[in-house]
């Protein structure tokens, strides 16, 4: 039934005063301070000379601890429960985002195996005209990633090393997002 | 978790000549944040299909009217922006939250970086936010806001718009985008809504609903947001 199809509406930025509206109170916060397991995912948004990007925005959508999603359809998640999965942080003007969550579980690969841990992530900002997708994935999550679809599928370390946070002697996990250069983030469509 | 072998919704991929490109650089801020490299395929597995339940706590009803919350009422012309969210097969999206944000009626955003000189409007912060009913309907009661200066070239003006932001149900749908007005003179110099392609242009552009305003009251404009749609699937059939 191709001819009833819509065609989607184009993007676009969100500016530099997305602030306005996409200011969430808890935003950062997709599990309660003093959560069992809580850890701080963190990091900078960089632009292609390195400089910090103050005025985007990163967003995070995750599995449970037990590798269910919280989603509205409940038969692709669990859908009950107060985790809710989705972070939003604005970055600050260092560039500096971060989420406070819980390492998710890992989740299947539609194909009988398993996805190492990992959150699928969207970056918006003034001078990008579209979001742009990517994953972080977790440094002390050697094993599973090193079986992990989609990484195995990247070219390279160097490659694969833009989407690892690495541990950050605090209890956290520490990873830039690169827009542009040398070491820019690889980043998906989906 | 979804059973193994489970077949999860696929959302199709956009046309070509759907979005803006990313490097865009009549847009100057493009020509340093935009990636350069070829991105990568993303199969859409568990966590591309799904998406957040967001509203509770998020959204009050008085969220929904931009000229209400302080002592007076904004200046310039009042109106309504209603229309649907839907997907690519025609489906109303319900439930799904939408955030709106924009200039006031002098095209002055209540922002500390936004210092030109028209004046803000203690009336008016420029901020909304709804859910969608269950026929995928929003609407907002707000001002019309202003063109304003940027300093993307020499006399650079941003066309009248709304900022909108939609999740629709799935990762693979979130959305950001602009709603414009009709006939805006300055369309023509404007990057931003030049970035996306010609025939997609129109589709930013709200529409003017002599129906939808109410007397004495507001004028009214209308703006269907189109999310991309999923390819039908066995799994999908029992779901309703
Ligand atoms: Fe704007």
């Amino acid at each position: 039934m191709t001819s009833d199809r819509l065609l989607s509406s184009p993007s676009q930025t969100v500016g530099p005063f997305l602030s306005i509206g996409m200011t969430w109170s808890d935003g950062e916060q997709v599990v309660p301070e003093g959560s069992p397991d809580a850890c701080w995912i963190h990091g900078r948004l960089l632009d292609g000379v390195g400089e910090p990007v103050p005025d985007g925005v990163v967003e995070t959508w995750q599995a449970d601890q037990n590798g269910e999603f919280a989603h509205a359809q409940s038969r692709l998640g669990s859908g009950s429960g107060s985790f809710g999965g989705f972070g939003r942080s604005l970055s600050g003007p260092d560039g500096q985002y971060g989420v406070r969550t819980v390492k998710p579980g890992s989740v299947s690969d539609g194909a009988g195996g398993l996805q190492a841990p990992h959150l699928d992530v969207s970056v918006f900002a003034r001078g990008l005209l579209h979001r742009v997708v990517m994953r972080i994935y977790f440094g002390d999550e050697e094993q599973a990633n090193a079986t992990d679809p989609v990484l195995s599928a990247l070219p390279d370390d160097a490659a694969r090393s833009t989407l690892i946070a690495a541990v950050d002697g605090d209890g956290g996990y520490a990873l830039d997002i690169r827009l542009q250069g040398a070491h820019e983030t690889v980043f998906f469509t989906v | 978790m979804s059973k193994p072998g489970t077949a999860l919704p696929q959302y199709r991929h956009d046309p070509d000549d759907t979005h803006p490109a990313l490097l865009s650089p009549d847009y100057r801020s493009t020509r340093l944040r935009a990636p350069l490299r070829t991105p990568v395929d993303l199969p859409q597995r568990l966590t591309e299909v799904t998406g957040p339940v967001l509203g509770d706590g998020l959204v009050q009803p008085e969220d929904a009217d931009l000229t209400r919350g302080y002592a007076g009422e904004p200046a310039g012309q009042r109106i309504i922006v209603s229309g649907r969210l839907l997907d690519g097969n025609g489906n109303s999206i319900p439930q799904s939250l939408v955030e709106i944000w924009q200039a006031n009626a002098a095209g002055r955003y209540r922002h500390d970086r936004d210092n030109w000189p028209a004046p803000l409007d203690p009336n008016f912060d420029g901020m909304g936010r709804t859910l969608t009913d269950g026929d995928g309907r929003y609407s907002f009661t707000t001002v019309k806001p202003g063109a304003y200066p940027w300093k993307n070239h020499h006399n650079a003006w941003r066309p009248a718009h709304i900022h909108f932001s939609v999740f629709g149900r799935s990762f693979t749908q979130r959305l950001v985008t602009q709603m414009y007005f009709p006939d805006d003179p300055l369309f023509g110099q404007d990057p931003i809504f030049n970035a996306a392609p010609a025939a997609a242009r129109e589709r930013m552009i709200s529409t003017f609903s002599l129906e939808g305003t109410r007397p004495d009251w507001a004028l009214a404009f209308t703006f269907d947001i189109v999310l991309r749609g999923s390819d039908p699937t066995p799994f999908e059939e029992g779901d309703s």
